[in-house]
């Protein structure tokens, strides 16, 4: 004789034995994981800067908001320009202001908080401009410090943000050692430079190295050895930026400064 | 009556039992580790896609401008101004001439300035760019005014 | 505009997308955490040490707990940009981010807090339910209360010496538990920062037990305070109420020297870890200071310059060296403690902002600096949840909470609770 307490027990664990199915156990399966650390994909993209070209017209920022849909008056940018001013008296004044989406026309270097510092023509020693961008890091600590797995790097090397996966904890833009993540004002997601994945994946050039006159940026694949990037980066002596946090970044300088940030 | 104490235990388990059920139908069924292990590489993949769908604006591409516009193209390309590519000046172009049948042209002082505002920077390609101070070369007038950008050169002095 | 650009002002070389993006909330929840497991540590000093003279403060700080532990996730929650997809934590959880292990350990602790508190209640809500549920036409409120304390008993009615005693061995077992795993949701919350290998303040090994101890300090110290100020007005109710019935028997003089027995105990224990706390903070001080890495130019700039007054004079006089000295003399009086406490929690809540705040006070080019400007009036829903009345709103959250859920687990003894109820 079955009681009514250990029928509705029965039932329970019964329909709980049905719709669950073992998947919903799986969150990872390890010998999925090994059997993909190989490394399969013919391309990774990198980058190459070449710090001397550069004349910090901005452009490139411009042409960047334009096709990346990043509301051109919002103060955050997906690429920009810093300039490095360093004076005879051995002091380094740098700034960025507007991440350099109008250029650099004067030669004040803003301060912040409404101030600029005039800078004599006579007492520059060595002055010149690095554009800044992701840089699709190797090992990204941004993407390892994302609690649901909304960001995350395809395996041609471009870390990617699922918008409709990220819940916006701003965790991954702490992460960055770079600086090159924040919130997109319209999505309220993380948003970040992907070296224009909608256009490289098909053939083109991302928007700031086409909008470029002078060359001073170029996007390449590092397993090509005949890509002329590839072959600048495997030929010249390339600097990379912040090299101590261990990210393994894949966005290559020529010229760069120890003053650089 | 059976020992009482793992009650909580049990209920706890059920609310797991819960949750991993909610899991199997909330969770997309591309969502998983993919090449670059779990701990890069835990994602949803049809979000790469979304991605490739993204809109291009820009074709940067001096090619399909010059097949409407051959002579403006000409033009240009004998002046030191080849080497910006059109869109930078007449902005995107996708669409471009259905729609829209006009692109905005930038025209303004300070987009000439982004490269020609004069800064002596040694070490940096802009220090040989022909430069001028802003302050001092015809403040109040536009550079269109008396250049034209795709002759720049005095000769090309409208 | 953008997220963060209300609050920020930056100075001098600061990169363009830098702003202060974890605010006031983040504050609040190492805070309301480290309320959560102090309050739970100092409870479990009764339960699993012994300490007898803790015995009315375990129960209640164990039930304060409860009450923290649904408002401690609120911050997150308000501070997340998307926070319906919360859930996402739950659903596909990157367990290489130290947050996303924080759902599995904090539903772990919260349901040991829930278990513990059936067993010490257990008996309680049977008394409630069984009278109940022989109760002929019960009224529709007497329905929803017979529903939800059947409920509560998880089907167990049994009640006998024998399954009480065993009730006693699993609260032991589960507070035995529950130690290390508060220590771990604890320390964890300061992981989430430690980790941050991009922040030079945050960066080390030091900030998980640094938040441990202090979460200790300033759990026990809001226990001590909800506890002298729960006193305090049962008091004056029970005077007023010996006024109207002079059956009442307990003079005021006596519960009085035994809340202040209670808490001169405790103020040792919280005297214990906040020395635990300050050395190891020290201690974090000097080893920054004599390695010097690359980061420390920036660093000492903000510390004994921009942060000089947070730091050294609200967080360790006022918050740490005032309360201390105040605790120290001889003679603890009721009003001295309170004053303490609110002191060490002040403290403790300067040490969550300077850490959080702090560490997003200069740039990452450690070449400029970001001053944050927390918004005060709110005139629409984003400066009111990442603003002073946000973070007071999560303040008061555990209060209102505490009173609704110490109506279901009477706090005081039970007999009292019992006659106050019905």
């Amino acid at each position: 004789m079955i009681n009514r307490r250990d029928f509705l027990k029965n039932t329970a664990i019964g329909i709980a034995g049905i719709t669950l199915p073992l998947a919903a156990f799986e969150i990872i399966r390890p010998e999925k994981i090994l059997a993909n650390m190989s490394g399969t994909s013919k391309t990774r993209w990198v980058f190459l800067v070449d710090t001397y070209k550069c004349v910090g017209c901005g452009l490139c920022v411009k042409a960047c908001k334009n096709e990346n849909e990043i509301p051109y008056d919002a103060n955050v940018t997906r690429t920009w320009v810093e300039r490095y001013v360093i004076t005879k008296d051995g002091k380094l004044h740098a700034d960025t202001p507007k991440g350099a989406r109008d250029g650099f026309t004067t030669s004040r270097i803003e301060l912040g908080q409404g101030k600029y510092e005039e800078i004599r023509d006579e007492d520059i020693i060595k002055a010149f401009f690095v554009p800044k961008l992701c840089n699709q890091c190797e090992n990204p600590p941004c993407v390892q410090v994302c609690p649901v797995g909304a960001t995350y790097q395809v395996p041609d090397g471009v870390v990617l943000v699922d918008r409709k996966w990220c819940i916006g904890c701003g965790y991954c833009i702490m992460g960055c050692p770079y600086g090159v993540r924040f919130f997109h004002p319209k999505y309220h997601t993380a948003e970040k430079c992907n070296f224009c994945y909608h256009r490289i994946t098909k053939g083109l050039k991302t928007a700031c190295v086409s909008a470029c006159p002078f060359g001073a940026r170029q996007i390449g694949n590092l397993k090509d050895p005949g890509d002329p990037v590839t072959k600048v980066i495997m030929t010249e002596r390339v600097g990379i930026l912040k090299e101590e946090y261990g990210t393994k970044p894949q966005v290559f300088y020529l010229g760069l400064d120890r003053e650089v940030k | 009556m059976k020992n009482h104490v793992l009650r909580p235990l049990y209920t706890v388990i059920g609310l797991v039992v819960i949750v991993l059920i909610v899991r199997v139908f909330y969770v997309p069924k591309d969502f998983g580790v993919h090449e670059r292990g779990y701990m890069y590489g835990w994602y949803r993949e049809s979000n790469i896609e979304d991605w490739k769908k993204f809109g291009v604006k820009y074709k940067f591409d001096g090619d399909y401008c010059s097949g409407c516009h051959p002579l403006n193209h000409e033009n240009i390309m004998s002046s030191p101004h080849a080497i910006i590519p059109c869109e930078d000046c007449h902005g995107p172009a996708l669409g471009h001439p259905d729609n829209p049948a006009k692109l905005a042209v930038e025209r303004s002082r300070q987009h000439c300035l982004r490269c020609h505002a004069r800064l002596p920077y040694p070490t940096s390609d802009r220090a040989n760019i022909r430069g001028v101070n802003p302050d001092k070369h015809n403040p109040d007038v536009e550079c269109v005014m008396c250049h034209n950008p795709h002759k720049p050169s005095l000769e090309g002095l409208k | 505009m953008t997220h963060g650009e209300l609050w920020t002002i930056k100075e001098l070389f600061v990169y363009p997308n830098e702003y202060i993006y974890w605010s006031v909330q983040i504050v609040m929840y190492p805070f309301m955490t480290g309320l959560v497991a102090g309050a739970f540590v100092l409870s479990s000093l009764y339960h699993v040490f012994g300490i007898t003279q803790l015995k009315e403060m375990a129960r209640f700080a164990l039930v304060f707990s409860f009450a923290l532990l649904f408002a401690a996730p609120m911050p997150i929650v308000l501070h997340l940009q998307h926070p319906l997809r919360g859930i996402n934590v739950f659903m596909t959880p990157h367990f290489t981010s130290a947050i996303a292990a924080f759902g599995i350990v904090f539903s772990t602790y919260g349901a040991i807090v829930a278990s513990e508190l059936w067993f010490l209640y257990r008996k309680h809500f049977v008394g409630i339910a069984l009278p109940l549920k022989e109760k002929q036409d019960k009224t529709l409120f007497e329905w929803f209360k017979y529903l939800v304390f059947c409920a509560l008993t998880l089907g167990v009615y049994d009640i006998s010496e024998e399954s009480l005693h065993r009730d006693e061995k699993a609260i032991k077992i589960l507070a035995g538990i529950g130690i290390p795993v508060a220590c771990f949701l604890h320390g964890y919350a300061g992981f989430i920062f430690g980790s941050v290998k991009a922040n030079a303040l945050w960066m080390t090994p030091l900030m998980p037990v640094i938040f441990i101890m202090s979460a200790i300090v300033s759990g026990i110290a809001l226990c001590m305070l909800t506890y002298i100020v729960t006193m305090e007005i049962r008091k004056f109710l029970a005077s007023r109420r010996k006024a109207a019935d002079s059956r009442y028997h307990q003079s005021p003089g006596e519960a009085a020297s035994a809340e202040l027995g209670v808490i001169r105990i405790t103020a040792k224990y919280l005297l214990f870890f906040l020395i635990f706390a300050i050395s190891l903070e020290l201690l974090d001080f000097v080893f920054r200071g004599y390695t010097a890495v690359k980061s420390w130019d920036v660093l000492r700039s903000v510390i004994y310059g921009k942060d000089f007054i947070n730091i050294f004079l609200l967080q360790y006089t006022i918050g740490n060296l005032i309360p201390f000295i105040l605790f120290l003399i001889p003679g603890l009086t009721l009003r001295r403690a309170v004053v303490g406490v609110i002191l060490v929690m002040f403290g403790v809540f300067m040490m969550r902002w300077n850490v959080v705040i702090g560490g997003q006070a200069f740039s990452l080019s450690f070449a400029g600096y970001m001053h944050y400007h927390i918004p005060v009036w709110p005139h629409d829903w984003e400066t009111f949840k990442e603003g002073v009345m946000g973070a007071l709103a999560i303040f008061i959250m555990p209060f209102v909470l505490f009173w609704f859920i110490s109506r279901i687990f009477p706090v005081f003894s039970h007999e009292e609770a019992h006659s106050e109820k019905l």
